[in-house]
């Protein structure tokens, strides 16, 4: 009984997963897609395992699964003991879910500020990176307001949850689309504590936090 | 928009890269910047390509190319297309391993860069970096130090070439098993080109060939275009692509995130160490031939 993820290096949605199953310690094995610039993800036999033609696909024991999102609600649950990534109480499983949505938000955005500047992709620049800050913005509110109220997470428990992985990678790429974080303080903030995590892995464009000052 | 800037006469006679062959529809227009000048591009039912000065094409647009007239120079090199805006020379730089039968040759995207093509070059031919940003794969700490190597201007081939380059890779390539002592040499056959030769993991007695083509859009902004010939039995054209675009991912940010974005040519302008002996004579290069798009000239 394999993990099988059907991955892209340089893809935030795909690194959303290694970077959870690295914290959870969970084992996988890797086949590649040339999403860039074989386009392998719109090629038939990818699309017999997702007919969206989207990355990441991840297999577990002959379950194919697909979307980001849904398949950290799905590992959180299935290997995460502690049950602390992905709650199940109703406010708790809501807040994490409209952070899923927020990070799909951040996808449209960000990624594809990203996928625009870097692979040369037809979408309108400067409408996306502005709906990028748009959503920085609240969510540097967010969390500023939360550090005073002694919250480190984008939800109210006081441990990281999925939804901090999901909105993680695009954020940390988002220079890479022309967004700077330079007035997002409480981000940049929050970026370094995912970073500290234990069991937090780089993907290419992400590098390693230094040390945490001493308190 | 920034102001276009002006094209030096040696640049302008340069033969430029714009996009791999194979990832250029037939009858279709596909669209591009170089050196500030908007561009167009397809290839016909034989698939040769056909470049000209964009006007009110749109990317995808459905062509026939009977009707473009005024087209620009077109020569395919190393499996991409490249044009030029002034009286390019008979050939291309030689690469002739390119040609080795053996050799898995494949192109690895092109990607945009938001850094000038000479600064892209520099991040190329130095291998100071490795350790600390291509971590555990092109280097690793404690191995830090770049050995005395050899730098010459080659009079008779007109590029910048480095020889004698050492370093200790932990994963040298994808078909390495373990960490080795690299030799590299490292050519600048062209201002915004350098093909670098490494040992091959798979066989002692040759060398593996990445080759790096830039596309200036514009000073700051650049399509670098990344090709491998590779002596590689077992990996899929997938994973080699993979490991390729891990390694110029890791450099992105680290290219973006330099300033100024043109290459400075005035030696005092940024300090040197002994590890940037090839950069000096990369720089000393660009400012004898007279390149001034995408640097800083010296006062003059």
């Amino acid at each position: 009984m394999t993990i099988i993820l059907y991955d892209f290096e340089l893809s935030g949605n795909c690194y959303k997963l290694r970077l959870l199953m690295s914290i959870l310690g969970v084992r996988y094995d890797i086949i590649p897609v040339d999403f860039y610039p074989g386009r392998q993800h719109k090629s038939d036999w990818f699309l017999k395992l997702n007919p969206l033609g989207q990355l990441p696909v991840l297999v577990d024991d002959g379950l194919v699964l697909r979307d980001s999102g849904a398949i950290l609600a799905y590992l959180a649950r299935k290997y995460d003991p502690s049950g602390l990534w992905f709650p199940t109480e109703p406010a708790q499983l809501s807040e994490v879910l409209q952070w899923h949505a927020f990070a799909d938000d951040i996808t449209a955005t960000a990624s594809a500020a990203r996928l625009a500047l870097g692979m040369f992709y037809d979408f309108d620049l400067p409408k996306v990176q502005a709906g990028a800050h748009r959503l920085f913005r609240l969510m540097d509110e967010h969390l500023w307001f939360g550090e005073r109220e002694g919250r480190d997470w984008l939800c109210a428990a006081p441990h990281p949850t999925t939804a901090d992985i999901a909105c993680f990678p695009y954020v940390m790429l988002s220079e890479e689309g022309g967004i700077s974080r330079m007035d997002y303080p409480a981000i940049r903030r929050w970026t370094d504590r995912v970073r500290r995590i234990p069991g937090f892995m780089v993907m290419s464009g992400i590098f390693p936090a230094g040390r945490a000052a001493a308190e | 928009m920034t102001t276009p800037s002006p094209i030096d006469a040696v640049t302008r006679d340069l033969w430029q890269v714009i996009a791999a062959v194979d990832e250029t529809p037939v009858g279709v227009v596909s669209t591009t910047l170089l050196l500030d000048q908007r561009l167009a591009f397809s290839r016909d039912s034989e698939g040769n390509p056909v470049v000209w000065l964009r006007t009110n094409e749109e990317h995808g647009d459905e062509i026939d190319l009977a009707t473009v007239t005024a087209r620009l120079p077109v020569i395919i090199g190393y499996g991409y297309i490249w044009t030029s805006f002034g009286n390019p020379p008979d050939h291309l730089f030689p690469i002739p391993e390119y040609a080795e039968s053996d050799r898995v040759n494949m192109s690895c995207g092109s990607i945009g860069v938001g850094s000038s093509a000479p600064r892209i070059v520099e991040n190329f031919l130095d291998m100071g970096h490795f350790p600390y940003v291509h971590t555990d794969i092109l280097g690793a700490e404690p191995h830090t130090e770049v050995k005395e190597y050899d730098v010459e201007v080659s009079e008779e081939r007109d590029e910048v070439l480095a020889t004698r380059c050492r370093f200790f890779q932990p994963r040298a390539a994808l078909s390495a098993t373990e960490g080795i002592e690299v030799e590299y040499i490292y050519r600048v056959p062209h201002p915004f080109c350098s093909v670098l030769y490494k040992s091959c993991p798979e066989d002692v007695s040759r060398q593996d060939v990445i080759a790096i083509f830039l596309q200036p859009m514009t000073a700051e902004t650049t399509r670098a275009h990344l090709l491998q010939s590779m002596i590689d039995s077992t990996s899929t054209i997938t994973d080699l692509r993979r490991f390729q675009q891990t390694i110029f991912g890791q450099d992105k940010p680290i290219l973006e995130n330099q300033y100024p974005k043109r290459l400075p040519l005035d030696p005092r302008a940024e300090t040197p160490i002994r590890a940037d002996k090839s950069a000096i004579a990369y720089r000393r290069w660009l400012s004898q031939k007279g390149i001034t798009y995408g640097t800083i000239p010296m006062a003059s």
